[in-house]
């Protein structure tokens, strides 16, 4: 599948640099090679969830203990955790790192995934969740080095949406 | 077995260990006993309580953590208990307080009024010990059970639907989030 390895390397790379050493996740096309990628590493854990609410709570016990971590969910997946998001770590102000494919946006070709695009950034800006979008390789260990930064010394969720033109490479 | 009652019989072994209750009843309850350092009380994010423990548990391999679930709680989360089996966490004792109700909103009844198992849903989930208990003997002997068996326990400790009158403590949420992460670090 045209996922890109090279960018979900770099992704990966990333957040190593930031010291997750923890990640939960629930599949999907655009995490696959994400996901696989922790599986493989030793220094990793990778906590495959039912439901992407509950990557909250595991981040926030992670996070109080003393450990970094990163949740890798699709928008689908941010939208059905947020009342863990507001009433977990809004409400006890804990840094949650969130990478969500953003599907649906332009190019999105599965009727299916259409609908969530539309409402990802509105349901961000909401909840006041700083967000940036990754597009552009040369931009992801910057800024998600920043998100990670500001999620700890604001100790609040943050996310970052992994777009189309930098996860995809034959152009949709 | 009254909630209260449970909580008094096992409070000594909770000291020393890392313990995440509930909202509402079972979080007051616990403080007015003697809070600690090591209890975080989530008093909101109803089923997560279990998911932050997975999350504590495998963040702190050398430290033992309890959780003090609920009926209402875990019945939002179902799914996490099938996550918590997935990666068993040798150090987790999993209660789960079960008054059938809603206690803390009115006292409405749950599933496990009409036969919802939640012991048997822990075990098909793949919880490798679960139990049942209903009175404060049982429960005592299956509690020290867990610590001792040093793997995943679900314990399912049927209590009344009785609770205190008021939930709001004088311990603020933020001053037990921070102290409780200084406490987890140190």
């Amino acid at each position: 599948m045209p996922v890109s390895t090279t960018n979900s390397r770099a992704i990966y790379d990333a957040l190593k640099a930031c010291g997750i050493r923890l990640m939960s996740a629930l599949p999907e096309t655009w995490l696959v090679h994400l996901i696989r990628m922790a599986e493989d590493d030793p220094e990793m854990t990778l906590v495959r969830l039912a439901k992407e609410e509950e990557g909250v709570g595991i981040s926030a016990g992670a996070h109080l203990a003393g450990v970094k971590s990163a949740m890798l969910m699709q928008n689908h997946g941010f939208l059905a955790s947020i009342n863990g998001i507001v009433s977990c770590a809004q409400l006890y102000h804990i840094p949650l790192l969130m990478l969500i494919s953003y599907r649906g946006e332009f190019g999105e070709r599965d009727p299916w995934q259409t609908e969530g695009g539309g409402v990802t950034e509105e349901v961000l800006r909401a909840l006041r969740i700083p967000f940036s979008h990754l597009d552009r390789a040369d931009q992801v260990a910057t800024r998600i080095a920043n998100a990670q930064t500001l999620a700890l010394s604001a100790n609040k969720p943050v996310a970052l949406l992994l777009c189309r033109d930098l996860m995809w490479e034959e152009g949709g | 077995m009254k909630r209260l009652d449970a909580l008094n019989a096992i409070y000594s072994r909770l000291e020393e260990r890392i313990v995440v209750t509930i909202m509402g009843a079972c979080a007051a309850e616990l403080q007015s006993i003697g809070h600690r350092p090591n209890f975080f009380y989530l008093q909101h994010a109803m089923g997560l309580a279990s998911s932050m423990g997975l999350g504590i548990a495998l963040s702190k391999p050398d430290r033992q953590v309890v959780v003090l679930d609920g009926d209402g709680s875990i019945l939002m989360n179902l799914g996490g208990l099938t996550t918590l089996a997935r990666y068993r966490p040798r150090n987790l004792v999993h209660v789960v307080f079960d008054n059938e109700s809603l206690l803390s909103v009115g006292g409405f009844p749950t599933a496990t009024a009409t036969g919802a198992d939640l012991a048997g849903i822990a075990a098909a989930a793949g919880v490798p010990r679960t139990e049942t208990v209903s009175t404060l003997d049982a429960f005592t002997r299956a509690f020290d059970e867990a610590l001792g068996a040093g793997d995943l326990t679900t314990i399912v400790a049927k209590v009344e639907a009785v609770g205190p009158a008021a939930f709001v403590t004088d311990l603020s949420l933020l001053e037990n989030r921070f102290q409780f992460a200084r406490s987890l670090r140190s």
